[in-house]
């Protein structure tokens, strides 16, 4: 976005920027839906352009369907070296997808992610908000059936 | 020298959800102590005489920083705490919110007052979330208990991008928008938030605030070298036996850290910084911990003789294309030319030339890239490059 000319000003503190409102999307729907972007659009007077481009620029928003919860395994070097492939392998059995994907319930949407600053627990994933660390091939039924 | 405890002096031995239990160990009293006897220039004044530099990586001093914004034009100002620790391998910041948010708080509350700073972020990183009930936790109380005064705090929370632990990109997506890295100068104390005066610090820095309030410059002098006071707190993970956060005085030896304190055995090389930060072969062991050698933002990655190095530098490198920003050519067309190299180098299928290329594309992207990301890639390809060059001649065809 190019401001060059334009004073800028702070929003009011009850105002939200544009990332705040997705964020809270994101937190409602799981996702962003095309509407929603179209209504934030309009709403802060911007391009629809914009609102996508920022909800594209991050991982934690997601602008297609999701799972009712999101699988993150670390694949950073500290989780690599302590085995994360076969937590990744563990994930992929327990739910027969790959990442990328979502269960065809709808319930998990599987995702590999970079250093989740879990690396004294290698190998890491997070649950949704959940960090999930000291992972085994063993633990990974146990924790994915208490999310429901 | 010894481990030492002043960043991490409250972590374990306060209830991080109940602010008596920090008040009843001095919390508050520096914040008490630079309203009541100090003015903001004095604050100023004590920090840039402590020596105390940026511990998120650049090393820049922090009482200049300071200086510099309060003597900007324009207001208001504001003061960012960055709580994006997203260098592969870091988790001291993590550590820090987790066990005593209240310094935290506290630290943002003076810097608010040295600057006459309206208004205090703190930006969390998305994959911490589960930390914000903490944080907001302690901020309420603070409030509530009337330290704050009439100093706004507040959270806000990225949402997955390792490029927004970079202070101009950070203060873009704290303004709603992309985090894309922004042209300097003009640098973040005279243009910053919202292109006003803005101080950024990382948590551990601001960490180290209360208690240079408290005790006074010259005890802060005591320790560390002539370049490095103070102390540097470290994660350290891989092939250690006590993969944890610890916290040495600066100037430490490197082995006294990753094999008498964390346990580390047979080890290979040693990972400083993260992602773009240097490898330093088991010969370098002895180097030390200090702005003026070897130090990055406090991750310490240890891998042991059983580890391939190329892998460990493809792995790094193909982090960095992925978390490119894209903004700028040399970054963006370099890492993606170099991880494709390693990808052959990895197969064992490494052409005659690619040696020379990657040589070739890190003095460009050192040169020519935007800002620290794109800078520092060539770190760990120049660092292997020079120490396991056999490694990599074995794989080429």
């Amino acid at each position: 976005m190019d401001n060059a000319g334009k004073e800028m000003t702070a929003p009011n503190s009850s105002e939200k920027t544009l990332l705040m409102a997705l964020e809270e999307v994101q937190q409602e729907y799981g996702y962003i839906p095309g509407e929603r972007m179209q209504e934030l659009a309009q709403a802060m007077n911007i391009p629809v352009n914009d609102v996508f481009g920022v909800a594209s620029f991050y991982s934690f928003l997601s602008t297609g369907t999701k799972g009712k919860h999101t699988i993150r395994i670390c694949k950073s070097l500290p989780c690599y070296i302590k085995n994360s492939q076969m937590i990744i392998e563990a994930v992929e059995k327990e739910l027969g997808i790959k990442p990328g994907q979502t269960t065809e319930d709808g319930l998990y949407s599987f995702e590999l992610t970079n250093c989740i600053g879990a690396c004294d627990k290698a190998p890491a994933m997070m649950v949704d908000d959940d960090v999930h660390g000291d992972l085994t091939a063993e633990k990974i039924g146990k924790i994915l059936q208490s999310y429901k | 020298m010894p481990e030492q405890r002043i960043v991490l002096q409250n972590c374990g031995n306060i209830d991080p959800e109940q602010i008596s239990t920090y008040v009843s160990r001095e919390g508050f009293k520096a914040l008490e102590k630079a309203r009541s006897s100090m003015s903001p220039q004095q604050v100023i004044d004590e920090v840039k005489a402590s020596g105390l530099r940026g511990r998120g990586g650049a090393g820049f001093p922090c009482g200049l920083k300071w200086d510099l914004a309060s003597k900007s034009e324009g207001s208001p100002k504001y003061v960012i705490c960055n709580a994006d620790e997203g260098e592969i391998g870091t988790f001291k910041d993590r550590h820090i919110i987790q066990n005593d948010p209240f310094s935290l708080v506290e630290a943002v509350a003076i810097a608010c007052y040295a600057l006459g700073a309206e208004k205090g972020y703190i930006y969390l990183r998305g994959e911490y979330r589960f930390l914000l009930g903490r944080l907001l936790n302690a901020i309420a109380q603070a409030k509530e208990g009337g330290y704050l005064g009439d100093c706004q705090i507040a959270v806000r929370q990225g949402a997955g991008a390792y490029v927004c632990g970079e202070e101009s990109a950070l203060m873009d997506s704290i303004e709603g928008k992309r985090g894309e890295v922004r042209f300097k100068p003009p640098f973040p104390p005279t243009s910053g938030l919202w292109e006003k005066p803005t101080v950024i610090n990382n948590v551990e820095t601001l960490m180290n605030i209360p208690s240079i309030i408290r005790n006074g410059a010259e005890w802060f002098n005591g320790y560390g070298t002539e370049k490095s006071k103070g102390t540097k707190v470290f994660s350290v993970c891989g092939d250690v036996e006590k993969p944890g956060v610890y916290e040495m005085v600066l100037g430490c030896p490197l082995r006294e850290l990753v094999e008498s304190v964390a346990g580390g055995k047979d080890i290979q090389v040693v990972q400083i910084g993260g992602a773009t930060g240097r490898l330093i072969p088991a010969s370098g062991l002895d180097t030390t911990l200090a702005f003026e050698n070897v130090l990055g933002a406090g991750a310490i990655i240890v891998y042991n003789t059983s580890r391939d190095i190329i892998d460990i530098v493809y792995r790094t490198v193909d982090f960095l294309a992925e978390e490119s920003c894209g903004k700028c050519t040399p970054c963006r067309e370099g890492t993606e030319v170099m991880r494709e190299i390693y990808e052959r180098l990895v197969e064992g299928e490494g052409r005659k030339n690619d040696i020379k290329v990657l040589e070739e594309l890190s003095s460009t992207m050192a040169l020519a890239s935007l800002c620290g990301l794109g800078q520092a890639v060539p770190v760990p390809v120049t660092d292997s490059l020079n120490n396991f060059r056999a490694a990599y001649e074995a794989r080429i065809k």
